[in-house]
C-alpha cells in the first residue's frame, strides 16, 4: 500500500497550526466589542476586511478617516458624500469614547487626549496583548496582516477577541 | 413510472436552459453594449483581461487574479486576509444583480489593477466572461 505522505504532512501541519492559534485565542477572559449592526456599515466597511468594532478606536479617529478615504490605507475607498456621512455618523455614535463601552476604554488607555489613531493595531494596549505572537504567525498565508482578525480570533465577527 | 419521471423532468431543463430570463445582469450588459457601441461581447477578450498582467495600477496589484485567484470557481483572498466570494456566476449566482454595485467595483477594482477606469467594452467583455464560467 502506498501511503501518500505530502497530503497528509500538509494536514498534519494545518492542523498544528490551528491548534496553536486556538490554543491561544481561547485562553483567558472574552473581550466583547460589538460588531457593527448597521447593514450599509456592514456592506461599505466590511468587503475589504473585517467591520472593525466602532468601539476599537476614539470618534476623532473615525472621523478623520472618514475625511481621507481616497486615500485608505493606500487605496481609494470614496464613497458617495451622502453614504459616507451615514457611515460616519454611526461610526462616532457607537465609538470607544462615546461611552457605556465596557472593553474599550481599556484598549484606548495610553492613547493622547486629541490624539486620532487610524489603526487599531497600532493602539499601546493592542501591541502590548499581542506582544506574544510571534513573527511566522503573522506571516503565515491564512494571516497575512495584522488587521485580519478572524484568522486567529474566529468569532472576532460576532464581536469576541479573547486573549 | 420513475423513467416518465426523468424523462419529464430532462425536457423541462431542456426548456428552461434554452429560456434566457432577460435579468439586471443582462440590463448591465445592454448598457455597456449601448455605451461602447459595441458589435458584440467576448468572453476570451474577458478572461485575457482578468488573468493579464498590467503595469499601470499599484505594484501590488498587477492583474485582477492578484486577489480574486486564478480559479474563476474558486474563493479569492484580498490583501487583507479577507476571502471573496469566487467571480463565476456558476458558484455565486447573487453575483452582478446589483448594477450600482458593479458598477462601484469595476471603478474601484480597474484603478487599482489597471491604473484607471475600465472601458464599457472591457466591462462588458469581463461581465460576458464570468457569467460563462
Amino acid at each position: 500500500m502506498r501511503i501518500p505522505y505530502r497530503p497528509l504532512a500538509i494536514g498534519l501541519v494545518t492542523l498544528a497550526f490551528s491548534a496553536l492559534v486556538l490554543a491561544r485565542a481561547q485562553a483567558g477572559d472574552r473581550h466583547f466589542f460589538a460588531p457593527v449592526a448597521d447593514s450599509v456599515v456592514k456592506e461599505e466597511c466590511g468587503s475589504c476586511h473585517l467591520a472593525f468594532a466602532p468601539s476599537m478606536l476614539p470618534a476623532r479617529s473615525w472621523q478623520r478617516m472618514m475625511g481621507e478615504l481616497d486615500n485608505h490605507f493606500g487605496d481609494n475607498a470614496s464613497l458617495d458624500p451622502a453614504t459616507a456621512e451615514k457611515i460616519t455618523s454611526y461610526l462616532v455614535a457607537n465609538a470607544g469614547d462615546a461611552g457605556g463601552q465596557r472593553y474599550s476604554s481599556k484598549l484606548l488607555k495610553g492613547v493622547a487626549t486629541g490624539a486620532a489613531p487610524q489603526r487599531i493595531t497600532e493602539l499601546p494596549k493592542w501591541v502590548s496583548e499581542h506582544r506574544k505572537v510571534p513573527d511566522w504567525e503573522w506571516r503565515h498565508k491564512e494571516v497575512r496582516t495584522k488587521a485580519n482578525c478572524v484568522a486567529c480570533h474566529t468569532a472576532a465577527e460576532q464581536g469576541y477577541y479573547e486573549e | 413510472m420513475k423513467n416518465m419521471l426523468v424523462v419529464t423532468s430532462g425536457i423541462v431543463a431542456m426548456i428552461l436552459s434554452t429560456v434566457t430570463l432577460a435579468g439586471p445582469r443582462e440590463d448591465l450588459l445592454a448598457q455597456y453594449a449601448a455605451a461602447a457601441k459595441a458589435t458584440g461581447f467576448s468572453a476570451a477578450r474577458g478572461q485575457t483581461l482578468h488573468t493579464q498582467n498590467f503595469s499601470g495600477g499599484k505594484p501590488d496589484t498587477p492583474s485582477c487574479t492578484t486577489c480574486h485567484g486564478k480559479d474563476t470557481r474558486g474563493a479569492g483572498r484580498a490583501l487583507t486576509g479577507k476571502a471573496i466570494e469566487p467571480v463565476a456566476v456558476s458558484v455565486t449566482p447573487t453575483r452582478y444583480t446589483d448594477p450600482a454595485k458593479v458598477e462601484k467595483w469595476f471603478k474601484r477594482n480597474c484603478t487599482e489593477v489597471l491604473g484607471r477606469e475600465c472601458t464599457p467594452q472591457e466591462k462588458g467583455d469581463w461581465l460576458t466572461f464570468v457569467i460563462g464560467q
